[in-house]
C-alpha cells in the first residue's frame, strides 16, 4: 500500500536558548492511502502542534513531512496555500461554517475557490450531500441546524475537493453523544466507502475506538502505538482505555 | 501612569485612529478654511460694494458653521462611540486589575485630549495652507487683483476653530464618562464573543419590494422631469420628498436580496471563486445598514446637486451679466404725480409742488435744472413709459386668463402692462444693440423673455386672434409668440412683459407713468468711470444731495452695481453650497468608513475562516476590496441617479438662470472633489479593514 503521510523525525521548539520548550521531539510515522488513523494525548502533549505542523498552518524546526511524495517543509506562499486547497481536507471542532452562506454555499464554497467549473460544483455537491444524507438541510443556514449537521456539513466540505489527507482536530469535541456516534459513523463512511485517508486527532477514546490504528503521544514524543487489526471496536476500546491509564498515571508521576 | 497608558494606546492602535484621525483633521481644516475667509488677501483687494457682500457672506458664513458644528460634533461622537466599542475587551481587563470606572475615563481623557490637540494642530495647518489656494479661487470669483501673493494667518478664525472644537471634544467626553459607566464587566469581557443574529428576509419578498422601489422612484423622476411644472405647491413638493426618501430606504433594503436571486441563477458568476462569500457579506451587510445607507445616500445626492447646481448658476449669471448690461446707466423717475397717493405699505404720500411740478418733465430736464453737466454722459436715450387700468394682465391674457389664474393663482393679473411706442423701444434698442421692429397701424408686439411668464402670454398669442383695445381700438398681435428684448437692465432675463404699440396709437398724457433714461458714461479712463458712478451711486455727491433737498426720486441702477451684486450674490451661494458640501461629504464618508470598519472587526472570525479552507490572502484581500468597493459606490450610484433628475429640476426652477451647458463643467468639478475625499475613505477603510482581518 502506498503511504500519503510520512513524518520523519520532527521537531518542534518554542521559546528561546535560555527557556526552551519541545513541543514535538523527534517523531517519526508513516500515514497509508485508505487509513484511519487517530493521535491521541493529554492536552499539552503536543498533539495539535503536530497536527499544525501536518496541514502547514506551523512551521516544523526540524525534519520533513511528505504529503503525496512532497516535501511540505520546503514549500513556501502561495505553493503552500495551493497545496493545502488541493491536497488536504480539515474538519474543526467549532465546524468553522460560514454563518452568512447556508449549507449549500458553505460546502461548495470549497470548491469555487479552488476555481472548478460551476456545473460540476453542482453535480458534486448534490452527489456528497447525498452520500453523507444531508440533501435535506442543503438550503439551510448553519444557524438553523444541529450541531451534529454541522460537523456533517464541515466533513462535506473537508472531502468534496478529494483531499489525499483529512485532517480533524476534535470533531466530536462540540457534540453531544449521538451526533458524536452518528459523525463517527460518517468518519468510517467516509474512510470505507469514499476511500479518504482519515488523520484524527482526539483525547477521547470512544472517538478513537472508530479508527484502525492509534499513536499516543506523551511530552512530544510517541508513547505507544496500538492497532486495531481484527478486533471489535469494543475491545479496542478498552484497549485504549488500558494504555491511557498508563499513559495518564504513571508511577513516576504520584511519586 | 494613566498618561502614560493613554499615550501608548495611541501610538499601538494608531491605525484605528486613521479614520477617526483623517475626519477631525478635515473637519478642522474646512471649519478654518472658511472662517478666515474675511481676513484673506484677496478680500482686501475688492471694491467697495464687493466688501459690503463679503461681509454679508461672512455673516452668512458664521450662521453656517454653527450648524456644520453641530453635524461636525455628532460625527465626533459616533466616531468616537466605534473606538471605544473596539476596546470594551480592554477596558475590561483594566477592570479586572482593579482600575476603577474614573481611571478608565482618566485614561480615555488623556487620549481624547491627544486626539484633539494632534488634530486641531493638524487641521489648521492644512486649513492654513489650503486657504492660501481658497484665495485664488476668491480672487477668480470676485475679479480682485491678486498680483502679489502674501501669506496669510487668520489669528481671529484659528481661536474660532479652537473653540468649536474644543466643545466638541468636551461633548465627546461627557459622552464618553456616560458610557463607560455604564458598562458591566461580564458584557466588557465577551464583547467580542457577542454575535449579530443573522436576520433572513424572504428572497421573494425582496424582489417584489425592489421593484416596488423602482416603482417609486421611477415615479418620482417622472414628476420631477416632464411633470415638473405641476410640481408648484409645497405640499406637492413634500409627497415627492418622501415618495423619493422612501424609495431610496425600500431600494437598499430589497437590492441585495434582488441581486442575490439574479446572480444565484447565473451560476457560472455565482459558483466563482469568493463571489458568493462577497455577495452573502454584502446582503447581511446591507440588512443591517439600510437605514445608515439610505442617510448617506440622501447626503451624497444633496452634496451633488448643491454643488453642481450652485456653481453652474454663478457661471450662468456671469454670462447672463455681460449680455443683461449693454450701458452703464438706467435712471426712471415717475411722471405725472399726484398730489398724493397711497404707496404700497397703505401710507399716503403728499407731494410737494416741486415734486409735481419736477414729475411733468424728463429726466435730462431734471438733470439740467440740478445743473449736473449732461456731458459726463453720452448716447443719451430718453423715453415715457406708460401704463393705464384700460390694458392689465388679464386684460392681455385674454381668454387664456381663467385658465392662467387656475395654474398661477398668486400672480396680481390686476397690475397694468406697461406700454411703449415702438420707435421709443427702438431708440433703446439701438443703443443695446438689440433687435428693432415695425408695426403696423393696427398691431401690437408683447416683449417679454422671463420663461414661465413668455410661457402664459406665448398661450394667448399662438390663437390668431389675440387683441388689445386701447382707447376704443383694436390692435391685433404681429407675432404669435412673445419678442425677447427689455427695456430696465437687470442681473438675468427678468423681463415680465412691455406691451409695444406702434407710434399712431393715441397714448393720453395722462398714462405717462415714467420716464425711462439709458446712457453710457462719457470717458474712456477709468478713474473717471469711477467719479461720474459715485455721482449717481453716492449718497454724498453734490447731485444726490440737491434732489435729496427737493425730495425728487430719481432711481436707477448702473452697470458696476448690478456685475457687483450678482457676483457677490453668485459667490456667496457657491461659498455657502462648498462649505455645506465638503461637510456632508465628509460626514457620509466617514459614516460609511466607520460602518466597513467596525464589520470587519465583528467579521474577522469568517475570514479566519476562509483561511482555514485555503484561500490565500490575495483571494481574501480581493474579496475585501470588492465587498468594501460595492459598499462605498451602492450610495454614491444612486445619489448620483438622484442628483441627474434632481438637477434638472433644479434647472427647471431656477429657468432661465441656468443653462444646461454651464453644468458639464460643474459636474466635473463636482466629480473631482467627491472623488478625492470619498477615494481618501475608501482607501483608508480597505487597508484598515485589511489591518481588522489580519491574522495575528
Amino acid at each position: 500500500m502506498s503511504k500519503v503521510l510520512e513524518v520523519k523525525n520532527v521537531e518542534k521548539y518554542y521559546g528561546n536558548k535560555s527557556n526552551l520548550t519541545k513541543a514535538i521531539d523527534n517523531i517519526s510515522f508513516k500515514v497509508n492511502d485508505g487509513e484511519f488513523v487517530g493521535i491521541m494525548g493529554a492536552s499539552g502533549s503536543g498533539k495539535t502542534t503536530l497536527l499544525n505542523c501536518i496541514s502547514t498552518i506551523d512551521r516544523v524546526t526540524a525534519g520533513h513531512i511528505i504529503i503525496n511524495d512532497k516535501d511540505i517543509t520546503k514549500l513556501k506562499g502561495n505553493r503552500l496555500n495551493k497545496f493545502r486547497r488541493e491536497e488536504l481536507g480539515f474538519i474543526f471542532q467549532d465546524f468553522n461554517l460560514l454563518d452568512t452562506l447556508n449549507c449549500y454555499e458553505n460546502i461548495a464554497l470549497a470548491l469555487t475557490i479552488q476555481k472548478v467549473n460551476p456545473k460540476e460544483i453542482e453535480k458534486r455537491v448534490e452527489d456528497i450531500a447525498r452520500k453523507l444524507e444531508i440533501t435535506d438541510i442543503l438550503k439551510k443556514y448553519p444557524y438553523q441546524i444541529s450541531g451534529g449537521q454541522k460537523q456533517r456539513v464541515a466533513s462535506a466540505r473537508a472531502i468534496i475537493t478529494n483531499p489525499k489527507l483529512l485532517l480533524a482536530d476534535e470533531p466530536t469535541g462540540a457534540l453531544d453523544s449521538k451526533s458524536a456516534r452518528q459523525l463517527l459513523e460518517t468518519f468510517e463512511y467516509m474512510n470505507k466507502e469514499l476511500k479518504a485517508t482519515i488523520l484524527v486527532v482526539t483525547h477521547d477514546a470512544f472517538s478513537a475506538s472508530y479508527t484502525d490504528r492509534i499513536l499516543f503521544i506523551r511530552d512530544g514524543k510517541i508513547f505507544n502505538e496500538i492497532v486495531k487489526g481484527e478486533a471489535s471496536r469494543k475491545e479496542f476500546f478498552e484497549k485504549i482505555i488500558e494504555v491511557q491509564t498508563l499513559l495518564g498515571g504513571d508511577l513516576s508521576d504520584v511519586i | 501612569m494613566l498618561f502614560k497608558i493613554s499615550f501608548k494606546n495611541m501610538k499601538k492602535s494608531f491605525k484605528d485612529y486613521a479614520i477617526y484621525f483623517l475626519t477631525l483633521v478635515l473637519g478642522v481644516a474646512i471649519f478654518y478654511m472658511f472662517n478666515s475667509l474675511d481676513s484673506q488677501q484677496a478680500m482686501l483687494d475688492v471694491t467697495s460694494s464687493t466688501r459690503e457682500f463679503i461681509k454679508i457672506m461672512v455673516r452668512m458664513l458664521e450662521l453656517v458653521s454653527v450648524f456644520v458644528a453641530v453635524v461636525l460634533g455628532l460625527l465626533i461622537v459616533y466616531a468616537n462611540n466605534f473606538l471605544i466599542n473596539r476596546r470594551k475587551k480592554e477596558f475590561g481587563i483594566y477592570m479586572t486589575l482593579g482600575m476603577s470606572k474614573g481611571q478608565i475615563s482618566r485614561i480615555i481623557l488623556f487620549e481624547t485630549i491627544l486626539v484633539g490637540i494632534l488634530s486641531l494642530v493638524a487641521g489648521i495647518v492644512i486649513g492654513v495652507f489650503a486657504s492660501q489656494f481658497m484665495s485664488i479661487l476668491v480672487a477668480k470669483l470676485f475679479q480682485a487683483d491678486l498680483s502679489e501673493f502674501q501669506f496669510v494667518f487668520s489669528k481671529a478664525a484659528c481661536i474660532k476653530t479652537c473653540i468649536y472644537f474644543a466643545l466638541m471634544y468636551f461633548a465627546v467626553m461627557i459622552f464618553n464618562t456616560i458610557t463607560i459607566s455604564r458598562y458591566k464587566l461580564i458584557n466588557l469581557l465577551t464583547a467580542i464573543k457577542k454575535n449579530e443574529k443573522l436576520k433572513l428576509k424572504n428572497p421573494v419578498l425582496s424582489v417584489i419590494v425592489f421593484f416596488v422601489s423602482i416603482a417609486l422612484l421611477g415615479w418620482a423622476y417622472w414628476t420631477v422631469t416632464v411633470k415638473a411644472n405641476t410640481l408648484n405647491t409645497a405640499e406637492k413638493a413634500f409627497e415627492l420628498i418622501i415618495v423619493g426618501i422612501v424609495g431610496t430606504l425600500l431600494f437598499f433594503w430589497s437590492l441585495s436580496g434582488f441581486i442575490i436571486k439574479v446572480i444565484q441563477s447565473r451560476k457560472s458568476i455565482y459558483l466563482k471563486g469568493t463571489n458568493m462569500f462577497v455577495l452573502r457579506q454584502l446582503n447581511n451587510k446591507i440588512n443591517t445598514t439600510v437605514v445608515s445607507m439610505s442617510v448617506i445616500c440622501i447626503m451624497l445626492f444633496m452634496t451633488i446637486s448643491i454643488l453642481s447646481a450652485s456653481l453652474s448658476l454663478r457661471n450662468t449669471m456671469e454670462k447672463d451679466l455681460v449680455e443683461m448690461t449693454p450701458v452703464d446707466l438706467n435712471l426712471y423717475k415717475t411722471a405725472n404725480l399726484p398730489k398724493s397717493y397711497v404707496n404700497a405699505y397703505g401710507n399716503v404720500i403728499t407731494c410737494t409742488e416741486k415734486q409735481i411740478e419736477d414729475s411733468k418733465y424728463p429726466i435730462t430736464y431734471t438733470l439740467e435744472n440740478y445743473n449736473y453737466d449732461l456731458n459726463k454722459l453720452k448716447d443719451i436715450v430718453e423715453i415715457p413709459i406708460y401704463v393705464t387700468d384700460e390694458l392689465t394682465w388679464r386684460d392681455s391674457l385674454g381668454s387664456s386668463f381663467e385658465e392662467a389664474k387656475l395654474e398661477f393663482p398668486g400672480l396680481l393679473y390686476d397690475s397694468p402692462e406697461e406700454i411703449v411706442k415702438v420707435s421709443d423701444y427702438n431708440k433703446i434698442a439701438r443703443v443695446y444693440g438689440l433687435s428693432e421692429y415695425s408695426l403696423e397701424d393696427d398691431e401690437f408686439i408683447v416683449l417679454c423673455d422671463f420663461d414661465s411668464m413668455k410661457e402664459l402670454r406665448d398661450r394667448e398669442l399662438k390663437k390668431s386672434n389675440a387683441t388689445i383695445t386701447l382707447d376704443g381700438k383694436i390692435y391685433h398681435s404681429k407675432y404669435n409668440e412673445c419678442q425677447s428684448g427689455y427695456i430696465r437692465m437687470s442681473t438675468s432675463h427678468v423681463n415680465t412683459g412691455i406691451i409695444l404699440v406702434p407710434d399712431s396709437c393715441n397714448l393720453k398724457e395722462e398714462w405717462k407713468e415714467q420716464y425711462f433714461l439709458a446712457a453710457n458714461y462719457n470717458t474712456d479712463s477709468e478713474d473717471e468711470y469711477l467719479k461720474i458712478e459715485e455721482d449717481f451711486t453716492n449718497n454724498t455727491s453734490q447731485i444726490i444731495k440737491e434732489l435729496k433737498n427737493d425730495s425728487i426720486e430719481l432711481d436707477g441702477m448702473t452697470k458696476n452695481a448690478i456685475v457687483e451684486s450678482s457676483v457677490g450674490l453668485a459667490t456667496m451661494v457657491v461659498f455657502i453650497a462648498i462649505y455645506l458640501g465638503l461637510v456632508f461629504l465628509i460626514a457620509s464618508a466617514a459614516i460609511l468608513a466607520l460602518k466597513q470598519l467596525t464589520e470587519s472587526a465583528d467579521n474577522k472570525q469568517r475570514y479566519t475562516v476562509l483561511r482555514k479552507i485555503g484561500c490565500d490572502e490575495k483571494m481574501i484581500n480581493k474579496a475585501l476590496f470588492a465587498q468594501i468597493a460595492i459598499f462605498f459606490m451602492l450610495p454614491l450610484l444612486l445619489a448620483i441617479i438622484h442628483s441627474i433628475f434632481g438637477i434638472q429640476f433644479a434647472l427647471s426652477l431656477l429657468s432661465g438662470l441656468v443653462s444646461s451647458e454651464e453644468l458639464i463643467p460643474s459636474i466635473i468639478a463636482t466629480v473631482i472633489i467627491i472623488g478625492v475625499i470619498y477615494g481618501i475613505y475608501f482607501l483608508s477603510t480597505y487597508f484598515g479593514s485589511k489591518n481588522i482581518i489580519k491574522e495575528e
